[in-house]
């Protein structure tokens, strides 16, 4: 009798725990990494350390600096401050990164950034990977230590760091901490930057819009807000100006980082007789299920050709080194001002990748004539005539969209089929 | 067209096929927790155990050049992450609730820490899907039934396998007394501690297994964060199952479903929110457990009446 009771008890408390964890679960998905939830804390620590040791790519100056603050992290406060003085002049820099570097993704891009601006501007630089950016304990725990270790600049490379990081430069008013993709900043330490990625997706649309041969193109779409359908319209305009009867249709998947999920949602496109995919989320799988049915794929964040080498069409890449290296070495020598920074082709933080052997010559010419349109300055993917999904036109002839409706995007243009929700 | 709702044959088909193969690995991790289950132990590290087979499974397939070989180092290690809980949840009698947790959360750490060299590295060898000849050619049936990955039949031969060894045979028998009541398997002759073992092991392979089918077959390669908390979906599917294998498979292929169908709203043309279509499995779960309370409230407990109860000889 009594063992019967206490394993209902014991169920009753396994049934309410599940169910905390369902919506956990649930909620987690906004932010995409829900498998590095638990391990959060333990990852800022110890991939601060291992991962600053691991990193060939640190000169042998460097690792001096790292033996320093991995006995800095052992010592108490007390310490800690005082060798912070001590490094006064070795100035350095420190970014959060949401996952693992990996081979490619949108954290390996921020990766490149980082190397690229560290070899530019001659400033060490450092990072801790893994920080859940829907954890605002794990970010502002990871972000302290960096702090604690004495880093001068701090930039956050997920959306959800946003808040946390704005918590932090009012408390740490001698870091410039600088937030990618995010609407936030302040008037002295607090900056913002992203770029306009949808001019090399209106490049890849051209060429996918070339190479469709049933005129459908699937696209696998992370999350309804505007970056995503900026992307989604720009590359729609692209493949239309080359193809003028494409479709584009759109799987929403709700996920950043989930292969299996975005996978499938690739599968379902090509089952339904798209022959191009394009994506949004940060793994190659949308391109692993075109490569494997024989169909053509556009990746995002890096030049993804070595994973899907068939399927490979194109690229929107991102080029973050030069911005990095202007926010460190303004930090660096006092003249950095935090604000809003939304570069373009002709800053060169966006930018699309190689071209597959098999693409038009002639497509690539005119993709190349629009890219220096782009780099000139002198190319506006959305201008008028402009039309939405349902006909109602958006702009007039020779009308340009103006950034206010650019940033807040939340519409499909003719030629998407989907729904925004 | 059935109440304003188009259902395109692909669609279909390509539903049911990917709602196979996502509950066929659910389907082997819930069926390793059951067979846990079924002995007396709660083991909540499922979710651990997945990311390790996973990430093993990965690392063994590239190295080795064979996904079985893979295959067969993700059951391993799966086992053997188990025997962490076994040694304190079984042997030293701990909380297996707690015990189990912590299985989680070291399972899914570890697994991310080995695969940092591996994140992201071209899939070379993966399972192909089978090819069973005519079968495979026949319409509707043949793709979504006979064009699996391998592991998927593999799930199936295991759901018989455990099936007839725990309702037909000796140690079966021993293995559901160890979990019904440890007192009288132990009087019988049997090793209570040895039995909960290997439940839990077999678990744990199974799981690692489970792991393995999204590293080697699903989606190809490792990342961070794979398995997604389905780890914890198998968990809930055996008390969804009330420990039997037949409803463990159906719960399963359910749930297939609810994770493939909010990938296919385009072709459905659905339209709901799709952030509220992503919650589906996990509203499901919920529902299913509030559903199977209220029905069972007056019915004898489904469970095993050791589960979750530490065995110690003189405390009998």
């Amino acid at each position: 009798m009594k063992s019967t009771k206490s394993t209902k008890a014991l169920l009753r408390l396994l049934a309410l725990l599940m169910a905390f964890v369902m919506i956990a679960a649930a909620c987690g998905d906004d932010d995409g990494d829900d498998g590095s939830a638990d391990d959060g804390d333990s990852a800022v620590t110890d991939d601060a350390g291992n991962d600053m040791a691991d990193d060939d790519m640190v000169d042998e100056g460097m690792d001096e600096d790292d033996m320093a603050e991995d006995d800095m992290a052992e010592d108490d406060m007390a310490e800690d401050d005082m060798a912070e003085d001590d490094m006064a002049d070795d100035f350095s820099a420190a970014f959060l990164y949401i996952s693992p570097i990996g081979e490619a993704g949108w954290t390996w891009a921020h990766d490149q950034g980082r190397l690229h601006a560290e070899e530019a501007t001659g400033i060490p630089t450092f990072f801790v990977d893994s920080v859940n950016d829907g954890s605002p304990a794990d970010i502002e725990a990871a972000i302290r230590t960096l702090v604690a270790d004495g880093h001068d600049v701090i930039i956050g490379t997920s959306f959800g760091y946003m808040d946390t990081m704005e918590a932090m430069a009012a408390e740490f008013p001698d870091v410039v901490f600088e937030h990618v993709s995010g609407y936030k900043a302040n008037e002295t330490n607090f900056g913002n930057t992203f770029g306009k990625i949808y001019q090399p997706r209106y490049l890849t649309g051209m060429i996918a819009g070339a190479a469709t041969e049933t005129n459908q193109i699937g696209y696998v779409a992370a999350f309804p807000i505007p970056e995503v359908a900026r992307g989604i319209n720009a590359f729609t305009l692209g493949a239309q100006r080359v193809n003028p009867d494409v479709e584009v249709v759109v799987q929403w998947t709700s996920t950043w980082f989930d292969p299996a999920i975005e996978g499938d949602a690739a599968d379902a496109l090509l089952e339904g007789g798209a022959d191009v995919i394009a994506m949004h989320q940060d793994t190659t799988s949308a391109g692993l299920a075109a490569e494997a049915a024989g169909a053509r794929w556009v990746s995002y964040n890096s030049d993804m050709s070595e994973f899907a080498p068939d399927a490979y069409l194109a690229s929107a890449i991102w080029n973050w080194g030069p911005r990095y290296a202007e926010i460190i070495s303004s930090a660096a020598d006092g003249s950095y001002v935090p604000g809003f920074y939304w570069g373009g082709y002709e800053d060169g933080i966006v930018d699309i990748g190689s071209i597959a052997a098999d693409v038009d010559a002639d497509i690539v010419a005119q993709v190349e004539d629009i890219r220096q349109q782009m780099i000139d300055g002198t190319f506006a993917v959305f201008s008028g005539p402009l039309f939405a999904q349902d006909g109602t036109q958006l702009l007039a002839e020779g009308e340009v969209m103006d950034p206010g409706m650019l940033l807040g995007e939340a519409f499909f243009v003719q030629g998407v089929v989907g729904d925004i929700g | 067209m059935i109440f304003g709702l188009t259902f395109p044959e692909t669609a279909v088909i390509g539903l049911l096929f990917a709602a196979i193969q996502f509950g066929a690995m659910i389907y082997l991790a819930s069926l390793g927790e059951m067979i846990a289950e079924r002995a007396g132990v709660l083991n909540l590290g499922v979710e651990g155990m997945m990311a390790m087979g996973a990430v093993g499974g990965f690392v063994f397939a590239i190295e080795t050049g064979s996904p079985w070989l893979g295959l067969l180092a993700a059951a391993v290690i799966g086992g053997a992450v188990a025997m962490i809980h076994g040694l304190f949840a079984v042997v030293l009698g701990a909380n297996q609730v707690v015990s189990g947790l912590a299985l989680t959360i070291f399972g899914v750490g570890l697994a991310n820490f080995w695969g940092t060299d591996y994140e992201g590295v071209r899939p070379e060898v993966q399972f192909v899907d089978v090819d069973w000849g005519p079968l495979s050619d026949i319409s509707w049936i043949g793709r979504i039934l006979f064009q699996q990955s391998p592991l998927a039949y593999l799930a199936v031969l295991l759901g018989f396998v455990t099936w007839f060894v725990l309702n037909r045979t000796r140690g079966g028998l021993a293995l559901r007394a160890a979990g019904e009541s440890a007192a009288t398997a132990d009087a019988a002759g049997h090793s209570v501690l040895g039995l909960r073992l290997f439940a839990v092991a077999i678990g744990g392979a199974f799981a690692g297994i489970g792991g393995a089918y999204l590293s080697l077959s699903i989606s190809p390669g490792w990342t961070v964060g794979v398995v997604a908390g389905r780890g914890w979906i198998a968990v809930a599917l055996v008390i969804f199952g009330a420990w039997k294998v037949r409803r463990v498979a159906l719960g399963a292929f359910l749930f297939g479903l609810a994770m493939a169908l909010p990938n296919r709203t385009e072709s459905f043309d659905l339209p709901w929110d799709p952030i509220l279509w992503s919650m589906l499995p996990y509203v499901l779960t919920i529902a299913v457990m509030i559903a199977g309370a209220l029905v069972l409230r007056n019915r004898p407990p489904a469970a095993p009446a050791a589960l979750g109860l530490p065995f110690r000889r003189e405390e009998r």
